[in-house]
């Protein structure tokens, strides 16, 4: 049972969502090619090889694949498809971009953010906003998948190295253009690899309110992470935005403050080890879900918090 | 320009779905049904074009059951010209759903194709692309902005390390994230008027496509419940357990 895992990467890292994706690939078959497709991927392609308990590394290195346009990639990984019986991408805006076209192209029923895998058929996905989990089977001869990276643990990388084998790329369809990428610079943490996420919604008020959630994040050496409703009203860019149709997230400590923790938000967060929620109304479905709860001013609390730790 | 949307009828997003007694579904009975928050998103952008003066017609379309009707004509009151419902009685999984919707681009010949990101009842997030993949046409997923020129769509992204734009040539589907627009609300007038707006009822089986479900649902179930937390009195109350007995800071 040969697997395919597409890592994702920005042409000269590896995301760490790659390396959660070949943990779950792991419980299926040892048997795992891991495909780098970009442009100018030495080094990346060594990152690739260096993953512990992978077969091999593919990459195709061309300059129609630098920035990941779904269409010609997506055409890639579906021309390798039938030398698979698995292939597998993170549920990132990555994978959710271009995995549908494979299996489309394959002519499969993909499996969307799967929590757990059951048996090789049999997989665990949250529905509705992760109100209900259901558990799906798979009738498809090549399963097309994607990895709810928060649900597995990270591969580990060694110093050994499999062989990377180069393949060629195939014809672009040259139906879509990049034109540019506005990538948010920032020292602090990653938000889906953060250990700690501080995290303000509507309650803030305006972005210059927000700048203390950005304080006591950095203190904290945290991630700022944000609800719809802050994104909504510009206080922070979008992807800040936790939950069910923004960022999954499962870190140490996860701090909420006055968010009032709609089913949509939660969907991103409540698998975090430790939440703590600051709000001013007590009966905020935010405490429900809290390990620990403070129900107060934020604009108190939060500038109180920060000095102390 | 001719623009399709393929909606969906959904359990509204207020609405906290339980799993049935016998853990074999959602529990649907008697819960309030909606167009999915991401199609009306997609909705109010085709009607934006057409008041600019870009679109011409827009056509909404859905794969559903017969009480899908209600959700048509929601659009129809949002401003969509006609509507067209693919009937079935099953409950189709994306891919199926995408098949459908080929044939009825096959039909209509659009020239954009405007639908959400995900349904908030299952939470693929594939059928756009799958329709995409189908027809060979390029997309534009997760849009927050969304611009028409020489035979273009300029398309501004969300995506997990900020925003992209792409330029897709026509005809393409694009799909709606949050950020695009904030869909208005009918009138009652347009309500009334969307009464009189065509609605064509075509039926799955008419249409020679693979409806057959590749995923068998075993169970549904509740998440694990977080175990109930404490509150505290204070900051000082809070740091304190944070260090000595959650231990998530030093
Ligand atoms: C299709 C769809 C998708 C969605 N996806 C997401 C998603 O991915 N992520 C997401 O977060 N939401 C999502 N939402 C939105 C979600 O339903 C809520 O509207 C949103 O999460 C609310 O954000 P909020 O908690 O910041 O704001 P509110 O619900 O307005 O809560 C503000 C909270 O702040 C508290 N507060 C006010 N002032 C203070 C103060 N001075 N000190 C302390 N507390 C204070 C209030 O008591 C209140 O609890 C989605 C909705 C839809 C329809």
């Amino acid at each position: 049972m040969n697997i395919l895992v597409i890592a994702e990467h920005d042409n000269n890292e590896l995301k760490s969502s790659t390396l959660n994706t070949i943990t779950a690939a792991h419980k299926l078959s040892a048997d795992i090619d891991v495909l780098v497709a970009g442009s100018e991927l030495a080094e990346v392609s060594k990152q690739a090889a260096a993953i512990e308990n992978i077969k091999s590394v593919i990459s195709v290195d061309d300059p129609i694949y630098k920035n990941f346009l779904a269409e010609d990639f997506g055409n890639l990984v579906a021309s390798m498809g039938d030398q698979y019986s698995y292939i597998l991408a993170p549920a990132t805006t990555f994978g959710k971009n271009f995995l549908p076209r494979v299996a489309a192209k394959l002519d499969v029923q993909q499996i969307s953010d799967i929590i757990s895998i059951e048996s090789e058929d049999t997989f665990k996905r949250p529905i509705y906003a992760g109100s209900c989990i259901a558990t799906v089977k798979s009738s498809d001869p090549i399963k097309v998948i994607s990895v709810r990276t928060t649900a597995f643990d990270a591969a580990n990388v060694t110093d050994a190295e499999v062989s990377i084998e180069s393949k060629d790329s195939q014809n672009s369809m040259g139906n879509a253009t990049f034109v540019k990428d506005e990538l948010a610079e920032s020292d602090r943490p990653e938000l889906t690899a953060a250990e700690i996420i501080v995290s303000g919604g509507r309650a803030l008020g305006s972005s210059e309110n927000f700048q203390i959630i950005e304080s006591l994040a950095d203190k904290l050496g945290a991630a700022v992470g944000a609800s719809r409703a802050a994104v909504d009203a510009g206080y922070v860019p979008n992807d800040y935005q936790v939950g069910q149709t923004g960022k999954i997230v499962a870190p140490s400590l996860y701090i909420a403050v006055g968010i009032s923790g709609a089913i949509q938000h939660l969907a991103g967060m409540k698998d975090s080890k430790v939440i703590v929620a600051i709000n001013k109304d007590e009966d905020a479905p935010i405490f429900q879900v809290a390990d620990y709860g403070l129900v107060g001013d934020l604009f108190e609390a939060i500038p109180e918090l920060t000095d102390s730790i | 320009m001719k623009i399709l949307v393929p909606v969906k009828r959904v359990v509204d997003y207020n609405v906290k779905v339980r799993p049935l007694p016998d853990q074999s579904d959602v529990d649907l009975n008697n819960v309030k049904m909606s167009v999915n928050p991401f199609c009306e998103i997609a909705v109010e952008e085709a009607v934006r074009l057409k008041e600019k003066g870009v679109a011409t017609e827009i056509i909404v379309v859905t794969v559903g059951q017969s009480d899908s009707q209600e959700q048509l004509r929601a659009c129809l009151a949002l401003g969509a010209d006609r509507a067209i419902l693919v009937e079935t009685q099953s409950l189709l999984e994306p891919l199926a759903i995408a098949k459908c919707l080929v044939n009825v681009v096959h039909n209509e010949n659009p020239d954009l194709i405007i639908l959400g990101k995900q349904a908030i009842d299952g939470d693929n997030n594939q059928t756009g692309q799958m329709l995409a993949s189908l027809l060979d046409y390029p997309q534009a997923t997760f849009a927050s902005e969304l611009e028409i020129a020489d035979n273009q769509a300029i398309v501004t992204r969300e995506i997990d390390g900020g925003l992209q734009t792409i330029k897709v040539n026509l005809p393409a589907v694009v799909t709606t994230d949050l950020r695009l627009n904030e869909p208005r609300y009918a009138s009652l007038p347009n309500i009334m008027q969307a009464k009189k707006k065509t609605l064509d009822i075509m039926n799955v089986e008419d249409m020679s496509v693979d409806i057959n479900n590749r995923l068998q649902t075993l169970s549904v179930v509740l998440p694990e419940e977080r175990q109930a937390g404490v509150m505290v009195e204070s900051v000082t109350e809070l740091v304190d357990k944070l260090k000595n007995e959650a231990k998530v800071l030093s």
